[in-house]
């Protein structure tokens, strides 16, 4: 029976992947249910198993089913949503998938389809050169923290590795909380087992027999997958008292958030799975040392640990030698907001801002010009396109008093008013703030009210003086990154942006 | 979307019972609360106190901490609407405004007949297909005023 390949990312459900898969199953074929290959525009994007390989037809609407059964669509025939083969469209061929290579390839509750696509291999080789040679040689890899914070990762594993504790805990952060990312979401949904493969590497090399999974609720296509996963997992032996028949013992535990963004924050989500308010603990001690149910702990991004498999399978050199500067490796940009390519794109750092977004994001979906790109989520600053000439690596972006934070890349078009923008990073701040300390739970209120007077145009100049201290108050009085960076879109709007804060008097009342 | 049945005590504490022991219990607890009940109820704030020993107010500021766990059952449809930037930036806004009005409700409000919660949320990895919602839990893409109708349309029609 022809094999076609219908995704069930969240995304592609949303645009109404369901119909298309019901529609194709009542035609004979058998439908296999895969992740995204990352490419929205084109989404629900079909695929056919051919003897020429898969040929891809889309974007897909359940009423198009028909007429493409009609075209031979089982059989690759042409029509006019014919892609051909998805590796050659060049958005996916420009891409170097180190950590994505299986998603939206394969079936994501398969543990034979991973293994047959080249999974395990990195586990299989961890478990063979042993802890401290598996930590070398993530430490080699030049990967750093994915998630935003960019701390190298082997130093990470080592500091816990040494620590000697009756247990270790390993904790993957999939609490992917910014606005303009879905990697974490993309690769539970398409390519759980990466994440599990990731996690059980970490597990050896530090001394863990446990694991958390950490998931934001907001996901639950992501839940959902990660648990079949999981079942499949112990199933295969893949997780358990006996991991791939070495003797090591590892299991994972998912557990669900609560919808609070700031339990994306490492220690505040430590709290959280303990079972309290998920405040932010003040550092040190490091996690690493002391952190869940105060044992020593590896809390790592889904992506981070995700990117591990690769690094042990083809070594640490094949990662290290993509990158740019001190930024190795890939890194999945996200494609986001009011773009005409939206999606995931895998490549190594070095691209400049102004690739990323006029040539593999083709610029805005309106059609009208791009005015402001906001960079690493709610707490990453706003690019105007005069310096789209930055160059995508962590230390280029904090150099322009910006982050790459989780690889998230949302366009505004030129409608977007930047002093409201300012008004809901505030706002933003004030809702999810954890409350632990002053600079955030107060200054995030009092930033809202300031930006307020602003917009109303009451003493203007004034106000800005007051916002501008402010926010150098929350900067460097914040216990964590909510409350310290959320100054980073305030000043950005400001200081790119500033004719937008300059308003007329409103009437009064 | 289910209809959720009243409280019960026998039931909730047997959801409690079946968490208990494992650590750090109180979200997992919370969770299958909301899922048996649409909410939790107050009745099992002392109950879950008692079973991990914690005071009623600490386990009272571990609820009201997080925005997932409401105080009161919600409508018989659930509406979710991003508001982040990403869907501000595909002109979530005047959606919002429109479906408010539509709906005669602010955010975190029922409609009087009891149809409909509206819920604002930051973000639903969805931001590649912007504006988006979820109703029910079903993802919801590319949203604009005839595709938010047909949404509210679906959720006011099967409610009555």
């Amino acid at each position: 029976m022809t094999r076609v390949f219908v995704p069930r990312d969240a995304a592609s459900l949303a645009l109404g992947a369901d119909a298309v898969a019901a529609g194709l199953a009542g035609t004979g074929a058998q439908v296999v249910r895969t992740g995204s290959r990352g490419m929205f525009w084109l989404e629900p994007m079909v695929e056919v198993e051919t003897p020429a390989g898969r040929i891809a037809y889309g974007p897909v609407r359940a009423a198009d089913v028909s007429g493409l059964i009609a075209a031979g669509l089982l059989a690759g025939g042409a029509h006019p949503l014919r892609l051909g083969r998805p590796e050659d469209i060049a958005f996916l061929a420009g891409q170097t998938r180190f950590t994505f290579a299986r998603c939206g390839v394969v079936d994501p509750g398969s543990l034979d389809d991973y293994r047959a696509a080249g999974g395990l291999k990195g586990l299989a080789r961890a478990l063979e050169i042993g802890p401290a040679a598996t930590v070398a040689e993530v430490t080699a890899s030049g990967l750093r923290g994915r998630g935003g914070a960019g701390f190298p990762t082997g130093i990470k594993w080592k500091t816990a590795a040494d620590a000697t504790a009756p247990r270790k805990f390993i904790v993957a952060n999939a609490d992917e909380g910014d606005s303009g990312t879905f990697a974490d979401r993309m690769l539970m949904e398409g390519d759980p087992f990466a994440l599990i493969e990731g996690m059980a590497i970490a597990g050896l090399a530090v001394g863990a027999t446990n694991g958390f999974v950490y998931t934001r609720s907001e996901y639950p296509h992501a839940i959902a997958a990660f648990e079949r996963a999981l079942t499949a997992a112990r199933a295969g032996g893949l997780l358990g008292a006996d991991v791939l028949g070495s003797g090591v013992t590892f299991d994972i535990t998912q557990r669900v958030g609560g919808g609070a963004y700031i339990c994306g924050e490492e220690t505040s989500l430590l709290d959280s799975l303990e079972g309290r308010r998920g405040q932010v603990r003040a550092k040190p001690p490091l996690p690493a040392i002391k952190g869940l149910f105060g044992a020593p702990t590896v809390i790592n991004n889904v992506i981070t640990l995700a990117s591990v498999p690769f690094i042990l399978a083809e070594g640490a050199p094949a990662y290290q030698g993509v990158g740019y500067g001190r930024s190795r490796g890939t890194m999945p940009i996200q494609l986001a907001g009011n773009i005409r390519h939206g999606g995931l794109f895998e490549a190594g750092f070095g691209l400049s801002l102004g690739e990323i977004v006029e040539d593999l994001g083709g610029g805005t979906a309106t059609g009208r010009p791009v005015r402001a790109v906001q960079v690493g989520g709610p707490l990453g600053a706003y690019f105007p396109p005069a310096l789209f000439d930055t160059i995508f690596d962590y230390e280029a972006f904090a150099a322009r008093d910006g982050l790459i934070g989780h690889g998230g890349v949302v366009v505004f078009d030129d409608s977007v008013d930047m002093a409201r923008q300012a008004r809901f990073a505030m706002e933003f701040c004030a809702v999810e703030s954890c409350g632990k300390c002053t600079p955030c739970r107060i200054g995030s209120v009092r930033g809202m009210e300031v930006v307020d007077r602003i917009l109303a145009g009451r003493d203007v100049d004034a106000n800005l003086e007051l916002l501008r201290d402010l926010c150098e108050t929350m900067k460097f009085g914040s216990l964590c990154a909510l409350g310290g960076f959320i100054p980073y879109p305030v000043m950005s709007a400001l200081t790119h942006f500033p004719e937008d804060f300059h308003r007329p008097a409103l009437a009064a009342a | 979307m289910p209809e959720y049945p009243p409280w019960n005590a026998d039931r909730a504490a047997s959801i409690i019972e079946q968490y208990r022991h494992h650590e750090g219990a109180a979200l997992p607890i919370l969770h299958a609360l909301m899922e048996a009940f649409g909410h939790v109820p107050e009745p099992a704030i002392p109950l879950i106190a008692e079973a991990l020993n914690l005071t009623r107010a600490e386990v009272h500021g571990v609820a009201s901490f997080y925005h997932d766990f409401r105080r009161d059952p919600p409508g018989r449809h659930v509406l979710r609407l991003c508001r982040a930037e990403a869907c501000q930036a595909m002109g979530a806004d005047c959606l919002h405004d429109a479906a408010r009005d539509r709906l005669g409700i602010g955010w975190h409000e029922t409609t009087a007949d009891g149809a409909v919660t509206l819920e604002p949320v930051f973000c639903l990895g969805l931001c590649a297909v912007a504006p988006s919602g979820m109703l029910d839990g079903a993802p919801l893409g590319r949203l604009d005023p005839a595709a938010l109708n047909a949404t509210l349309d679906t959720a006011l029609e099967g409610a009555r």
